[in-house]
């Protein structure tokens, strides 16, 4: 029992260590992203790895999750006869939630585990040392762009996630299922509100990105520099990131949505 | 080499430098002085701490105790700012080439170049190619660095850590893993940029053979203390059994082959014990 | 160099298709399309029952949504439902006898208000307070209060 103690005692401190050289750390590449704008060829090529190539999953993914809500709330809601709500349901789940969630979990499997895997080959074959040898700063070259890049990726990643759900549920509810066109997107401009649904949305996304594109750059720079490490390192990216992901979209919608 | 333009003949001074990782203490009260112009060579078996010397030297990692002295200025009290001053005319092999793996021969060579100066495009690339020219991989320059062999990588790293025009290189283990050729090619490199570029060069290396061939002077480090030094001649001279045993390669020696453990027959005999 | 080109015009093409998608959702997702809350004056009613009116419920006049619900008080002493209304400034002239009645956009839609001009010269300002309210329709009552009386005693 003893032992358990000490044992949960010496894990909360390394938990409390690790939090508190991951602020650090963030504060450092936050620090450096203003060096990122004065270099913006190294955004660049970091939007590409980071966003683009994240682009087909989300596209695919954000179509069939939008389809497969026109066919379930089709369902559901044509028990009660309120089939021209279908917009509404598919727009403010994807919206509200799916939109920021799903899009942020899968940024992290995408995006941010080949990050931390990156980062953290850079450690082991000495090449972040390197760096810091020919008097370059890595964090300002090499962690900087990604952060930021990270960050402006993830909202448009999750916007396009909800715009091309909403089409692909008016594929299934109005192609496929019959419901009235404009009952679909009027319901549905009626009932989401810019303030409440879209800003509030595109924050959560924003918070995801940013979560998401610190745990995976830290984890990466903060990795064991063996191949060991770095394939723990990774895991523990993607592990993290929903953990955190999930964990944040409870709070944040506790407050957004609370008193409606 | 000129005393006069020097104040001091040692490029890089040590005194009292202690550092431990954990309770391991890597070195203890060490003190030893490199040489301008010279190439001196550190010595010493795998895990003595060879790589930590230079991370302390290139100010990677500061010291719990003691003075390092880089051409006058004290590196563990530098500001990060001045660091990066001393750091840019210091050039560094990594055992591994530690090449940026997403850009080609060319832009590698270019990077310290890049990042340090405001030099126009068309006179970074005469640098680059006479850079590369000179480790003989100008005919290279266009290969990503997953396309290099080992030694051909550690080449590029070379003409990268010269890039710039260093007054001293360091060099983590530049033999290990190499083919005899490539050895070959690497000490005859280290050996002639250190005379033409006038350079210092420091090799850490458990290598004897090569490093004792090109090396002016030796330091041999183990147990975190100099156990000896001087040239290569009087160090293969040297009465220390300890010493003759790492330049020979004894398998036996002050050194034990056996890891301590308790009576070999006891051992044996005591059984019921998973281990 | 090819190479760096297509790359940037990839960036490109995904910054550009992002913010369309951002775009797409608030102009055509959102009522930000139909309607901005920024230009417009506010006009108050008193119902006896406001029923499932809520914030944001739109407010019309002959069919067309012409602003929406911003506040639903209570009048502590008349036990009145107070709906504030904001209507946009391109309908400034409604006439002071206008009717305010509270309708149900189908028979599970939302609630909304909705406004019947009346005949007289002056328009209401802003601030101003429409006097003849309709709480809900008959059809309404006849099949909305029993499932009002059960919702309301639900949501207790």
């Amino acid at each position: 029992m003893i032992r358990l103690l000490r044992q949960l005692g010496g894990d909360t401190r390394t938990g409390f260590t690790k939090l508190g050289r991951s602020s650090r750390f963030l504060l450092l590449a936050l620090g450096g992203v203003v060096s990122v704008l004065l270099r913006p060829r190294l955004l660049l090529n970091q939007l590409y790895s980071v966003g683009v190539l994240s682009f087909l999953i989300i596209s695919i993914s954000g179509l069939f999750v939008g389809m497969v809500l026109g066919l379930q709330g089709y369902y559901t809601l044509s028990d009660f006869g309120a089939e021209e709500t279908l917009g509404v349901l598919v727009a403010a789940s994807l919206v509200r939630e799916l939109g920021p969630v799903i899009s942020g979990l899968l940024f992290a499997g995408r995006a941010g585990s080949a990050l931390t895997a990156e980062i953290g080959l850079m450690k082991a074959t000495e090449q972040l040392s390197g760096m810091e040898m020919m008097a370059v700063d890595p964090i300002k070259r090499i962690i900087s762009p990604r952060f930021l890049a990270g960050c402006l990726s993830m909202p448009l990643l999750a916007a396009l996630f909800s715009a091309i759900g909403i089409i692909g549920g008016e594929w299934v509810g109005v192609g496929l299922l019959g419901v009235d066109a404009g009952a679909y997107w009027g319901q549905m401009q009626a009932k989401l509100d810019f303030q409440n649904d879209i800003v509030n949305g595109f924050i959560k996304s924003l918070v995801f990105g940013f979560v998401a594109t610190w745990i995976a750059l830290f984890e990466g720079y903060d990795a064991v520099p063996t191949a060991e490490g770095v394939s723990r390192a990774t895991t523990r990216t993607v592990v993290n990131s929903a953990f955190s992901i999930l964990g944040i979209d409870f709070i944040l919608t506790a407050l957004m949505f609370g008193d409606d | 080499m000129d005393a006069q333009k020097y104040p001091t003949p040692h490029l890089v001074s040590i005194r009292n430098l202690s550092f431990s990782r954990g309770s391991t203490k890597i070195f203890d009260d060490v003190s030893l002085d490199i040489e301008r112009g010279k190439i001196t060579a550190i010595m010493g078996p795998s895990g003595t701490g060879k790589t930590t010397l230079l991370k302390l030297i290139g100010g990677q990692l500061r010291p719990e105790q003691g003075d390092i002295t880089v051409d006058g200025q004290n590196i563990p009290q530098l500001s990060r700012t001045k660091l990066y001053q001393v750091r840019k005319r210091i050039g560094m092999l990594f055992q591994s080439g530690a090449l940026l793996t997403d850009m080609n021969v060319y832009d590698n060579v270019a990077f310290p170049l890049r990042a340090h100066t405001q030099l126009p495009e068309s006179m970074i690339r005469t640098l680059v190619l006479m850079k590369l020219q000179a480790v003989g991989l100008r005919g290279a320059r266009g290969l990503m660095p997953n396309e290099l062999s080992g030694g051909m990588a550690r080449r590029v790293a070379l003409a990268r850590a010269i890039a710039l025009d260093p007054m001293m290189v360091l060099y983590d283990e530049p033999f290990t893993g190499q083919d005899p050729i490539s050895m070959g090619v690497l000490a005859h490199l280290i050996k002639s940029l250190n005379s033409t570029l006038g350079l210092t060069s420091i090799i850490v290396s458990h290598d004897v053979s090569e490093t004792s061939l090109i090396a002016d002077y030796i330091y041999v480090l183990a147990d975190g203390k100099i156990i000896g030094h001087g040239t290569p001649a009087v160090i293969r001279q040297s009465p220390s059994t300890w010493i003759q045993q790492f330049m020979t390669g004894a398998a036996d020696g002050p050194v034990h082959f056996h890891y301590p453990a308790k009576n070999y027959v006891d051992d044996l005999l005591s059984t019921g014990k998973r281990y | 160099m090819q190479h760096t080109n297509t790359q940037d015009t990839l960036v490109g093409l995904f910054v550009v298709a992002g913010i369309a998608g951002l775009f797409f959702l608030a102009l055509q997702v959102s009522n930000l399309g139909s309607f901005t809350s920024g230009q417009g004056y506010t006009l108050t009613a008193n119902f006896t029952n406001s029923g499932g009116l809520k914030v944001r419920s739109p407010v019309s006049l002959a069919g067309v949504k012409i602003g929406q619900v911003s506040a639903i008080d209570l009048n502590p002493t008349t036990y009145q439902s107070v709906v504030t209304m904001h209507i946009d400034t391109a309908y400034n002239n409604l006439p002071d006898d206008t009717t305010a009645s509270i309708f149900t956009a189908g028979l599970l839609g939302e609630q909304y208000v909705s406004l019947e001009p009346g005949g007289s010269d002056t328009y209401l300002k802003d601030q101003g307070k429409i006097d003849i309210t309709q709480p809900a329709i008959i059809l309404e009552k006849a099949i909305g209060q029993f499932l009002f009386k059960s919702a309301e005693e639900k949501s207790e």
